[in-house]
């Protein structure tokens, strides 16, 4: 082996283009030259400049004096790298997956925030691959694991996530120099130095006093949790305490409808109930959270009868009666948009100073649909069948509708169409969703005696109808060829049945047009 | 001009005799020109040469005082042509592009120019793309040195090494009347280093001497029986005047030879991955010094036969590591030591990949492969071997790593496009799509998945030229970038249509940039620009080429209308082409020129508004409609806050510029009411306080709308 002295400390950065790699990579050699090293970096910019996958590789050696040039490697070699840099969950991932990342030599600082990946948003539902199995990785492939929010830490300072992570890198203690040469590197480079210094100075001390391995590696925005989402999601406290006395979460108009969530239903899903009363009757009326809790008596009773006590089918039912009995129309929209919550967030999200003005403006554009929706019943329908009519919608709405939502007009009209409410009930839309809910039910309900997992399958497949305009109108469609499927392997009292719409459902789900739900159901039915 | 400044590194250009030099590869090379008495240098921008352009083009100052002629070719075939005031002056030329694509491009001039030769040195610096990083089709640039005999010159990626070949370059190609390319590998290109500067050189005899006194010899003319006579003297003078110099000014290195009966001969580039898999088994330290003798080529063409020979005869077996295929270098190799009946063992792709990038991971395989069946005794025991020669499985599975190719930027203009396409073809059913080369390229991955092939630089329309039919009322589309058509997409694609009465409809990507290769002008650039003539329509030059039917968008931000007019052109179908010139320009370089710009007029105190979109979390429903048609790195998804809901909701991060696509797509795709964009204004005039009142009002509504 060669003399361990005349090996060079080795560095990767991963990063994504556009994210500053290549400063953090110039900083670097700023530093190691200033502190008497030999140092050599090379990149791969070229196309991956357009926020793709690239790396930056960089090499140190002390310089002996021997005026001799050292021999150093413009590319990294699995198994012999030091420190790696990661901007990103999954590049850190990506990093481990090449082998950069060894429990032997490696130091790995990861920032922990994720940049979903085209595959995980483009998905109709939750294509995101889990945080925490990356993370898990990230600790058992490296030697020190120094994992964290670096982006966070940089927006919150103002900056970009280069400072970050060179503050966590000098925190690290990866490299044989002091924190004032670190900062004087900054300082140096002369681009946004007081911003950089403050994340900097912050990802050091992250990175100087790590959390015991232990303990949860620092959560901040990361994971994928879909049964209970991080903000404004319930502490485990909380849920007890609902689950006790439902009352003490909702207010005076709900207080007996809590009750009789005490009274007729179990424990294991007061809390979805809650959400679900406090839905319905925020979307019309406390009357449309009575029928909700109607609509759920038998299931209750069934699920009783055959389920193993963990009341998942009544859990799930309960959660997509809610969903779809307060589906979108315009006048819910209309009503979410204009609270005041609302306003405060917008503000919020953009960062508005205390002399600064903001303004909003809605995008819509209803088509005919959305619009016969809230009318009344027989009139809605009139103006579907008439063609003149509909054409005449449609010319009219054919740009859309810019809202200015923070102009006195603009605002008037939001609040006026909120407060159609009333009309709802006697909307086209209403009796249409009314009907095609009881249906639904009907056939969770016939199925349950039957197949109980096969009914829980039926009750998310409601999950498949979302969305507004066209992907609502397909969602639909998928899900009534997938309930004409439960209905024939009911009828073949088929024994894989329940596996059998799960698949469809994922299919129902894998692209906009129903391509691969439609392969499905060609080729194995 | 590009909106990005080179000061820092044309500064560097002044550095002085005797001083350090700090920087990239491809600066030391542009230094190194500078170094040698170059009188005129041209090329085609791209990576990795782009920085080598873009610095020259900031460097007006610099070339004017040494009488440097410096332009940006039209394309690389323009950049080879140019190297014609070599032939009968003796005039020091430079050209530079990327390789093999734009190799393939200038290889007509290239082979015109090899067979007449040259009287001043020729020099055609080619950033070899390959590997990693690497944007095009995986070729040598090695194929075209063979074919027109030029030089090939291979040096090892250390910036002193470089600058030498640049010299060494030019008086090669003089001494042998031959152009000599220099071949750097994309890292060496983007790598940072130093080396010891000399002055720069005003050219002893200048581009006035050559004007004004004009020469003209039919003996350098490619016409026979010229022609004929070029071939014999190719392999009767220049070939042996080549071997001389090379050999006498020893350009290729013996290192430590005669010291075993093994050894590597290894191609220039590849010396550092070398050392560091002798290092990694214990046969080298840090600074070069091997146990295993090396014959580093730093010439790869040609071959010099007596050194081959001269490394190989007392050896039991040696290995070549020569990077890419076809394996020309070792062919010769096997070749050259038949002839010479020399019976020592020549390994190569044997041992080492016959494909692919040549890492320090697979050439320390492959280097261990060779010692262990000649010379195990050399080697460490198996435990004391590096963890990169022993098998391991990745420590990660493999579906939480997602690829993640590029795409097109926050705010990119060219993102629109396709999503109006894709909502045409809603309407007007799928169609052929003929893509080309560029950043709008990256429409073929998803969300888009627009364009079927893409044929070469400005060949989108030719590229669909085949795809005709009377038969079907349907037609065939074309892509191409603004710098794809000046390249030569407005005759080889364009014309070509004209002429052969086809109906293609061409969209012409138009963002005031050759952006892909980092935000050059060129002739349609809507900048002023000091150096050069901008402002030439497309429009204009296509109607002068004869199409009838063309349109200007000039914002392409508004799908809908980019939709109409798609549907608009795709249902009239016509014998004739049409050209849709979709213009907007780069984000990328804008956000250079109008963030700093943004910044100082709100510390001056000027009112300045500020755009954002976003989406609200109640309404939005976790189906990502929007995402499918979009694409924008800044929408994205995040848990629902909703406690009912499972799947994550679509939400706008904080990078988002207010380009408004989004807000657009979901207006042209009736999808969702969810988008909305909020307009923070900086120091507000009297009118936006006047307007603040109402937003009083507003807030009032909202108290009384949150009790009620």
């Amino acid at each position: 082996m060669p003399e361990k002295q005349s090996r060079p400390i080795t560095m990767a950065i991963v990063a994504m283009g556009g994210e500053g790699g290549g400063v953090l990579a110039d900083w670097s050699i700023d530093l190691a030259e200033k502190m008497g090293y030999w140092a050599q970096t090379t990149s791969v910019p070229g196309v991956a400049q357009r926020t793709g996958s690239t790396i930056y590789y960089v090499e140190f050696i002390p310089n002996d004096g021997s005026g001799r040039e050292p021999v150093l490697s413009t590319m990294p070699t699995p198994g012999e790298v030091d420190i790696v840099l990661a901007s990103e969950l999954m590049e850190a991932g990506r990093a481990v997956f090449r082998g950069f990342v060894t429990p032997d030599v490696t130091t790995l600082i990861a920032s922990t925030n994720r940049m979903y990946s085209m595959q995980e948003k483009t998905a109709m539902a939750d294509g995101r691959v889990s945080s925490e199995e990356i993370l898990q990785s990230c600790e058992a492939a490296s030697k020190r694991f120094v994992g964290a929010d670096f982006a966070k830490v940089a927006e919150e300072c103002g900056t970009v996530i280069s400072a970050s992570l060179f503050g966590a890198l000098a925190g690290s203690g990866a490299l044989p120099w002091s924190k004032e040469e670190f900062i004087a590197a900054v300082q140096r480079g002369g681009v946004g130095v007081e911003p950089s210094l403050k994340a900097f100075e912050r990802a050091y001390e992250i990175a100087k006093n790590p959390k015991p391995k232990s303990a949860a590696p620092v959560a901040i925005e990361i994971g994928k949790k879909p049964e209970k989402p991080k903000d404004d999601g319930l502490t485990p406290e909380q849920e007890l305490a609902i689950i006790n006395d439902p009352s003490s979460a909702v207010g005076p108009a709900l207080k007996e409808h809590a009750l009789r969530i005490a009274k007729e239903f179990p424990e294991a899903v007061r809390v979805m109930l809650v959400h679900g009363i406090k839905r319905c009757a925020d979307y019309q009326d406390v009357k449309y959270a009575d029928e909700y809790l109607d609509r759920l008596l038998r299931i209750n009773s069934l699920d009783a009868e055959r389920g193993n006590g963990t009341y998942r089918l009544l859990n799930e039912v309960a959660r997509y009666t809610a969903l779809w009995m307060t589906y979108e129309d315009t006048i819910r929209v209309a009503d979410l948009k204009s609270r005041r919550r609302r306003f405060d967030r917008v503000k919020k999200e953009a960062k508005v100073k205390e002399d600064q003005i903001t303004q909003v403006r809605e995008f819509f554009h209803p088509g005919v649909e959305e619009i016969t929706d809230t009318l009344p019943g027989p009139l809605g329908r009139a103006i579907l069948k008439s063609r003149m009519t509909s054409k005449f919608i449609e010319r009219v709405t054919k740009e859309g509708l810019r809202l200015h939502t923070t102009s006195l007009h603009g605002y008037l009209l939001l609040y006026t169409l909120a407060r159609l409410r009333p009309l709802r009930r006697r909307s086209l839309r209403f009796s249409l969703e009314q009907s095609r809910i009881n249906d639904w039910l009907d056939v969770i309900f016939a199925t349950a005696s039957e197949d109980y997992d096969l009914a829980v399958e039926v009750a998310e497949c409601a999950n498949v109808i979302k969305g507004y305009g066209d992907t609502h109108r397909n969602g639909l469609n998928n899900f009534n060829a997938i309930m004409r499927e439960v209905n024939s392997l009911r009828a073949k009292k088929s024994s894989g049945a329940a596996n059998r719409i799960a698949d469809l459902r994922r299919a129902a789900l894998a692209d906009e047009s129903g391509t691969k739900l439609r392969e499905l159901l060609t080729t194995s039915a | 001009m590009a909106e990005r400044s080179f000061l820092q590194e044309v500064k560097k250009l002044r550095t002085g005799a005797g001083e350090e030099f700090v920087g990239e590869g491809i600066l030391a090379v542009t230094k190194a020109l500078l170094q040698s008495g170059v009188a005129y240098v041209g090329g085609y921008q791209g990576a990795p040469i782009s920085h080598l352009m873009d610095v020259l083009g900031d460097s007006k100052e610099i070339l004017d005082e040494l009488g440097v002629h410096f332009e940006n070719s039209a394309s690389e075939a323009t950049a080879a042509a140019s190297l014609a005031a070599s032939v009968h002056y003796p005039l020091r030329g430079a050209i530079t592009f990327k390789s093999t694509v734009g190799t393939n491009v200038a290889s007509d001039a290239l082979a015109n120019l090899s067979s007449g030769g040259v009287t001043g040195g020729a020099l055609i610096i080619v950033g070899e793309d390959y590997g990693e990083g690497a944007s095009i089709m995986q070729e040598r640039s090695h194929a075209f040195a063979m074919k027109s005999q030029i030089w090939l010159l291979d040096p090892r990626p250390n910036l002193t090494a470089i600058v030498d070949s640049v010299e060494k370059g030019f008086q090669l190609s003089e001494a042998s009347n031959t152009p000599v390319m220099l071949e750097l590998r994309l890292r060496s290109c983007h790598m940072h280093g130093k080396f010891i500067a000399k002055d720069n050189l005003k050219p002893s005899f200048t581009l006035k001497d050559a004007i004004e006194n004009p020469k003209q010899d039919p003996a350098r003319v490619v016409l026979p029986p010229a022609s004929f006579a070029h071939e014999q003297e190719k392999v009767h003078k220049r070939w042996p005047a080549a071997v001389k110099f090379i050999k006498e000014n020893k350009l290729n290195e013996f290192i430590n030879d005669g010291s075993q009966d093994i050894g590597i001969a290894v191609q220039g580039g590849l010396y550092n991955i070398v050392i560091r898999a002798l290092q990694l088994l214990g046969l080298s330290d840090v600074y070069g010094n091997t146990k295993v003798p090396l014959y580093v080529m730093n010439v790869t063409y040609p071959v010099i036969d007596d050194e081959i020979v001269e490394f190989a005869r007392e050896k039991k077996a040696f290995l070549l590591v020569e990077e890419g295929q076809p394996d020309y270098i070792e062919q010769n190799l096997h070749a050259v030591l038949r002839r010479a009946d020399v019976a020592t063992k020549l390994h190569g792709k044997d041992f080492l990949p016959v494909a692919g990038e040549y890492t320090p991971a697979v050439v320390t395989k492959g280097l261990l492969e060779f010692l262990k069946k000649y010379r195990p005794d050399l080697l460490a025991p198996e435990d004391a071997l590096p963890s990169v020669v022993k098998p391991s499985a990745p420590r990660i599975k493999a579906e939480s790593v997602h690829g993640r190719p590029p795409s097109f930027c926050t705010g990119c203009p060219e993102r629109p496009i396709f999503t109006a396409l894709k909502l045409a073809e809603r309407e007007t059913g799928k169609h052929h799509v003929s893509a080309d080369i560029g950043c709008h390229l990256f429409s073929i991955l998803p969300p888009f998945n627009i364009g079927a092939t893409t044929m070469g630089y400005g060949l989108g329309s030719a590229g669909a030229s085949a795809l005709q039919s009377k038969d079907t009322d349907r037609a065939t589309i074309a892509f191409m970038g603004d710098g794809g058509f000046w390249h030569n997409g407005l005759t080889s694609g364009i014309g070509n249509d004209v002429f052969n009465k086809n109906g293609t409809l061409t969209v012409v990507v138009d963002n005031a940039y050759s952006a892909a290769t980092g935000g050059q002008d060129l002739l349609s650039s809507k900048a002023e620009n000091e150096i050069r003539s901008t402002k030439h329509p497309i429009e204009r030059a296509v109607r002068g080429i004869g199409v009838k039917w063309a349109k200007t968008v000039t914002n392409t931000y508004k799908v809908s209308e980019m939709r109409d007019l798609f549907i608009e052109a795709l249902t009239k179908k016509t014998e004739e082409p049409k050209v849709i010139v979709a213009q907007s320009e780069c984000t990328l370089n804008r956000m250079r020129r109008e963030k700093p710009a943004m910044t100082k007029r709100i510390k001056e105190g000027k009112r300045v508004v500020k755009e954002r979109f976003g989406i609200d979390p109640e309404t939005c429903t976790g189906d990502h409609s929007c995402i499918r048609i979009n694409g924008c790195p800044s929408l994205t998804v995040a848990d629902n806050p909703d406690p009912m809901r499972k799947d994550p909701i679509a939400t706008i991060l904080s990078s988002c510029i207010g380009c408004g696509l989004c807000g657009e797509a979901a207006h042209a795709a009736v999808l969702c009411p969810s988008f909305y964009r909020t307009e923070v204004i900086s120091n507000p005039n009297v009118w936006d306080r006047f307007k603040l009142l109402q937003n009083g009002i507003d807030r009032r509504l909202a108290r009384i709308e949150a009790h009620a």
